[in-house]
């Protein structure tokens, strides 16, 4: 309940600031012209509601995918070093995005607006598969959890270096496309991207939450969570579709934001506890919200250009990350 | 009751059970000695449907545990195993909460949590419940699993009652929560009605608390029944190479080495 309010603060404030602050008056008008349908908006008005509201949404929307992500993940491999991008979907976008921009103009590939996120997602999803069929083994008899992990590594590893090696061979114009891409930003926010990333953040966030209690089940042990009636495939199954739907989505529109994932389970986990039916919730909105500050920070630093948002989550999240681990009453 | 009927199974070329038929009667200790690989502990996965075996079949009273769900098999039957790491801070009262998660969905009951508590002040855990698990010594984890594992089964499912498998559930604790323990798992036990399988190491705390004993010995049942008659001279050095002197007194047998 507090974090709904802080996070509905901080829309507030999002959407207010930035590049040329916005008075209450203006984003009350513009808020009442956008709900009467009245075209008729002046510059100021048409800012809060067509780049700053969609973008203020956009980073809420990705904050939750990102940090509940990273819960999920840490969940279902009983590790707290985990995090959401580890079975190579982060990677994996990246790379779809890098093909697009060294290639995309030489093959013709294009299809409007729609192509970066399109073969985005088509790279994390290729990632993500790839690293599932390869962690498959009926007969090695490994623990699958272990292995998947491990895969995951050698996987992102490959598609980093493929990122690499194209923004080698890429024109100068090109590799900064990916560099801006690979650290994130949520410049191209529209209302488009605000229906689908929503859409998909929602979805995913009701599917985990009900299978929260078994995931729960899951950190006294595989063995424990089955003689506690839990299918443990049908669980893995599941919550990894759902994180790879939901990181897939999420970065295809606003490229690779890293630490928000990591940091937030931990956060959460340090003030209320590990059960995964309030770490999920709450995760979501504290998501939300440090997405939003790092945005907020990103604009304004440099006024009137931006920072790559993946620059500000990093700088902020791994000193107050490192603080909190050291702590001695957080014991894991 | 619970019952194995011809139970093998293999591993590659390595057979660790071969044609094991037992049965284990409602409220009372079944305790399954023999030496390390004699397929103690396989046989218990197996029976607790862990994993299935590759011949024969279990049955949970009448029903075959093929055409048991798992959370149904869940409801009426728990196991406690030994060393449980839990990989994130959790309080005792979240982890005994655990026990209850076969029969909600969401949030918990009022009985789901009544039956906690309930397990809670039987096995002292009061001034525990809000400790993170991870800080608890080996002996307090253990009787944590303990009231976890009685929360799940607390409640009577069945007319025929509940079923607890023990996997080696002693290895962590110091002698007198052996003793405690065993004595807590005795009382349980004619509470409740339930069907208790366990594995246990110390041959005379088998001796004193066993109802009916199956000894194996490499993968086969040596001998089942009784204490008395299974304990013998002669049983103990077929299953461990070890000479014995063994004394029965007041109901129980002990062995001097």
């Amino acid at each position: 309940m507090v974090l709904f309010g802080v996070l509905i603060g901080t829309l507030f404030l999002t959407t207010r600031y930035g590049a040329i602050t916005l008075s209450l008056d203006e984003i009350s008008t513009s808020l009442h012209k956008w709900i009467s349908g009245n075209e008729f908006q002046n510059l100021n008005e048409r800012i809060f509601l067509n780049l700053r509201l969609p973008r203020a949404i956009l980073c809420v929307w990705v904050g939750a995918s990102l940090a509940v992500g990273g819960t999920l993940m840490q969940a279902l491999f009983r590790n707290p070093i985990v995090e959401p991008g580890l079975v190579g979907t982060s990677s994996g976008a990246a790379f779809g995005a890098a093909l697009y921009f060294v290639l995309g103009a030489t093959f013709h590939f294009n299809t409007g607006e729609w192509t970066l996120p399109l073969v985005a997602f088509l790279g994390g999803l290729t990632a993500t598969l790839l690293v599932f069929l390869l962690s498959q083994s009926k007969d090695t008899g490994k623990s699958s959890v272990v292995l998947l992990l491990l895969i995951g590594i050698a996987i992102n590893a490959v598609f980093i270096s493929g990122v690499g090696f194209l923004s080698y061979i890429a024109r100068d114009p090109q590799a900064r496309s990916i560099t801006f891409w690979s650290m994130g930003t949520l410049s191209g926010a529209n209302w488009h991207s605000v229906m689908i990333v929503g859409t998909s953040t929602i979805l995913c966030i009701l599917v985990a939450l009900r299978f929260a209690n078994q995931l729960n089940a899951l950190m006294l042990g595989e063995q424990e969570a089955i003689m506690l009636g839990v299918r443990i495939n049908r669980l893995k199954l599941i919550v990894l579709s759902v994180n790879v739907l939901m990181i897939a989505v999420a970065t295809a529109f606003v490229g690779v934001i890293s630490f928000v994932g990591l940091v937030v389970p931990h956060l959460l986990r340090m003030v209320c506890g590990s059960d995964n039916r309030h770490l999920i919730r709450n995760s979501a909105l504290l998501g939300g919200i440090l997405l939003s500050l790092a945005d907020l920070s990103a604009r304004m630093m440099v006024r009137p250009a931006e920072l790559p948002i993946g620059i500000v989550t990093a700088f902020v999240g791994v000193p107050i990350f490192i603080v909190l681990l050291r702590r001695k009453n957080y014991i894991f | 009751m619970l019952r194995a009927e011809n139970i093998s199974f293999q591993i590659g070329k390595r057979i660790l059970l071969h044609d094991i038929s037992v049965d284990f009667s409602s409220g009372k200790i079944n305790l399954i000695l023999g030496a390390n690989g004699a397929g103690k502990s396989t046989l218990i996965k197996i029976l607790s449907g862990m994993i299935p075996p590759q011949s024969g079949n279990i049955f949970y009273g009448n029903q075959n545990i093929k055409q048991i769900k798992p959370y149904q098999l869940a409801q009426s039957r728990a196991v406690l195993s030994q060393n449980i790491d839990v990989s994130f801070p959790l309080t005792v009262w979240e982890v005994v909460l655990m026990g209850r998660y076969p029969f909600f969905r969401g949030a918990p009951s009022a009985k789901d949590k009544a039956v906690c508590e309930e397990t809670i002040t039987y096995f002292d855990l009061q001034e525990f419940r809000h400790r993170n698990y991870a800080t608890l010594s080996g002996g307090e984890k253990q009787r944590v699993h303990f009231a976890r594992v009685a929360a799940q089964i607390w409640l009577p499912q069945k007319q025929e009652g509940n079923y607890l498998l023990l996997d080696e559930p002693l290895t962590f604790l110091d002698v007198y929560y052996q003793f405690d323990f065993m004595n807590k798992l005795c009382d349980l036990v004619k509470m409740h009605g339930w069907t208790a399988v366990g594995v246990v190491h110390d041959l005379n705390l088998a001796g004193k608390y066993g109802d009916h004993i199956t000894l194996m010995y490499d993968g086969r049942i040596l001998t089942q029944g009784e204490k008395a008659s299974v304990l013998t001279k002669e049983n103990i050095y077929k299953a461990y190479g070890l000479y014995t002197e063994t004394v029965l007194e007041n109901n129980s047998v002990r062995l001097h080495f």
